[in-house]
């Protein structure tokens, strides 16, 4: 079992070593002046402090589908270029992905229950975020299901591009839909006629948000490396007591 | 028993018309990994027309993996199969038939549908599939569904296909097990026929499958040295 | 008879064989529609307005039902791997298996809807309609399915990951089957676009699935 297919995954590891906690430290700050500035901005004459929670849920709506396009570029990279570390990169960022879109929807449902007076109503964009999360989960459940981490890898990256094919058909449909049951009527969340004084913390709690994402897409890239050579080991190990 | 009419004949008659004397296949350094571990590596071996290649080794050596890598139903992790001869724009998997420890038949399916269905998958004249089947004693079968065989019987509705279907290179996996005797000895005189027609057999086997002057291919034997 | 047209007559006959998933599909088909009135009471007024969403989830999950054992059949007796080793792409293979599929599975789904659609106290004008928005969708469920179906043989488990996979990637599907088939009943959104539509859907279905199918078929070869 050569070890030398992780060659260019060990340049990386240094790599991640050396980067990662600036990369970490960077959005710690960023949250910091990020939440600071969110706290100071106005409140909605309309919605009161409820709409604070705007800086929490835009963000991670943004990431839930910027995570599904990485997850596409490295589905990209494992079957058309076969990069050791693209299969890495897609696998690493599922969970991610799907915590993300996790959070975007408990937000908006949080966001929502003042709004609405309940907890979920089949908001358009709520609603494709949700179809979003369940594709998450099925990229998870792939990855879990196959034993053999390159043919998970190869299956997962086809899903994940249908997925991305999808996407928009889905976000097509459920606006359609949504404009049949409900006409125009609900309060739209994150318009985009936003105030600028909203809008700069709405930006830095953006940048804050990427950094994280970057942090933990990179560590968790590291643990995958390292979870693979543990398994290489082992097998190199059960190849020797079987000769 | 075996059949060794028109339609056999025919068949070698079209097979000579395909330079029959420059086909060859050739593996160099071949290796193959599966689930992360290296099954075998290091094969090399080539096989011309009118040869039968054994391939030997004990259990788990990579036998059947070899024979499945040839068929391109398994990736080549290093090395390289080459052809000549035959069809220039089809691959070896597309010129070779291949039977496996799977028989591929549907059990609710007849004996001569299960065939036919091959026969038509594979662009071949139907005229072939009654030869076929009298050529393994499979004809007072034939409307009989699948379900009803017996392990042998079984084995050689696979290896009908062989017949029915004319394709220059034979890939067969234990190609005598579950037979008996005479169906052993039919298999034997359709691999002679084979190869006298200019045909390429490479077989995966622990024993002598009855073909003269074939040579021997022994995989596996650089794990077996590290022991 | 070419190939493709072998391979369709043979999937075809072993699917509506005793023992074929057709018939159950079908059985299956009536029984979730029959559970609804029990789960939601027997008011027909509320029966026929969701008439057409019952009739599209029960041919989504009957459909889904058989779709499991599509290629798997083939993988397990080495059927696969001969349709493998022909100069015939293994994408129009699957297409001719997925047609089969339809064939067996889908349309008598098509046939049986306006009889159920009767137990659910759907207009008689409305019943065509029903029938022509599931016929022109449920090709796009099969070719969905066909992915589905491809990846789990490919990871050789089957079974509800199937679902998993497949359920979300039917939502389109669903919204503008049901769209349509609501067009006529109550209105007042027009029959048409939501139609086209469905049809589109089923067309693309149709082009990418075979692709993507193939290809988690070859790179599942092991």
């Amino acid at each position: 079992m050569p070890i030398s297919d992780f060659a260019n995954p060990s340049k990386f590891l240094t790599l991640v070593s050396r980067v990662l906690p600036w990369l970490a430290v960077a959005a710690v700050i960023a949250f910091a002046i990020g939440l600071t500035q969110a706290m100071q901005a106005p409140d909605d004459y309309q919605q009161g402090a409820t709409v604070k929670i705007m800086y929490l849920h835009v963000p991670s709506a943004w990431l839930s589908m910027g995570i599904w396009a990485v997850m596409s570029i490295a589905a990209l990279g494992t079957l058309v270029w076969r990069h050791p570390l693209a299969d890495v990169a897609g696998k690493a960022a599922a969970p991610i992905g799907a915590a993300f879109t996790l959070i975007c929807l408990i937000t908006g449902s949080l966001w929502g229950r003042p709004m609405w007076g309940t907890y979920w109503v089949w908001d358009a964009r709520l609603t494709s975020v949700f179809v979003l999360f369940l594709m998450y989960l099925g990229v998870i459940a792939l990855y879990w299901t196959a034993e053999e981490p390159s043919r998970a890898a190869r299956l997962a990256a086809i899903l994940t591009l249908v997925g991305a094919i999808n996407l928009p058909v889905v976000k097509f449909s459920v606006d359609w839909w949504n404009t049949l049951h409900q006409p125009a009527s609900v309060i739209r969340m994150g318009a985009p006629t936003i105030d600028p004084s909203l809008l700069k913390p709405l930006l830095m709690m953006a940048v804050a948000y990427f950094l994280l994402f970057a942090a933990l897409h990179l560590a968790a890239m590291r643990n995958e490396i390292l979870r693979r050579r543990v398994r290489t080991l082992r097998l190199m190990q059960a190849n020797e007591a079987a000769s | 028993m075996v059949h060794t009419g028109g339609a056999m004949r025919r068949r070698m008659d079209h097979m000579r018309g395909w330079r029959a004397q420059l086909m060859r296949l050739t593996s160099d350094n071949l290796a193959c990994r599966r689930g992360g571990r290296m099954v075998f590596t290091g094969v090399s071996f080539a096989v011309a027309a009118g040869e039968a290649l054994l391939v030997t080794g004990r259990n788990g050596a990579g036998k059947s993996t070899l024979l499945r890598l040839l068929a391109g139903l398994l990736p080549v992790a290093a090395g390289r199969v080459g052809w000549d001869g035959g069809a220039p724009d089809q691959s070896v998997g597309e010129q070779a038939h291949y039977v496996g420890h799977l028989d591929a038949l549907k059990p609710g399916l007849s004996v001569r549908d299960n065939l036919a269905f091959w026969t038509a998958w594979n662009g071949a004249q139907a005229e072939g599939i009654d030869a076929a089947l009298a050529a393994l004693a499979l004809d007072g079968l034939a409307d009989l569904p699948a379900a009803y065989l017996s392990a042998g019987q079984r084995r050689r509705l696979a290896l009908a296909r062989l017949v029915a279907v004319h394709r220059p290179i034979w890939l067969l996996d234990e190609p005598t097990a579950a037979l008996d005797v005479t169906a052993q000895a039919a298999l034997a005189q359709l691999m002679r026929d084979h190869l006298a027609g200019g045909g390429l057999i490479i077989a995966a086997t622990h024993g002598p499958i009855g073909i003269d002057g074939a040579r021997e291919l022994r995989i596996g034997a650089t794990i077996g040295a590290a022991a | 008879m070419s190939a493709l047209a072998a391979l369709y007559w043979r999937d075809l006959r072993l699917a509506v064989r005793a023992g074929g998933g057709a018939a159950i599909a079908a059985l299956f088909f009536l029984i979730v529609v029959a559970l609804v009135p029990f789960a939601v009471g027997p008011d027909l007024a509320l029966l026929s307005r969701i008439g057409p969403a019952i009739l599209w989830l029960g041919a989504l999950l009957a459909s889904l039902l058989t779709l499991d054992r599509l290629i798997a059949v083939d993988a397990e007796d080495g059927s696969l791997d001969l349709l493998m080793m022909t100069p015939m792409p293994l994408e129009a293979a699957l297409a001719a298996k997925a047609l089969a599929h339809w064939t067996s599975t889908c349309l008598p789904l098509v046939i049986l809807s306006p009889v159920l659609a009767l137990l659910l106290n759907v207009e008689f004008s409305a019943m065509p309609a029903i029938a022509l928005t599931l016929a022109a969708g449920t090709p796009a469920l099969t070719f969905i399915g066909l992915i589905g179906a491809a990846l789990s043989v490919a990871l050789r488990r089957g079974g509800v990951l199937l679902a998993v996979l497949v359920l979300p990637f039917t939502i389109p599907v669903l919204i503008f089957g049901v769209a349509a088939a609501n067009a006529v009943i109550v209105g007042p959104a027009p029959f048409g676009p939501p139609f086209t539509i469905l049809c589109a859907l089923s067309l693309a279905s149709a082009v990418i699935a075979p692709v993507a199918a193939a290809a988690a078929i070859r790179h599942g070869l092991e």
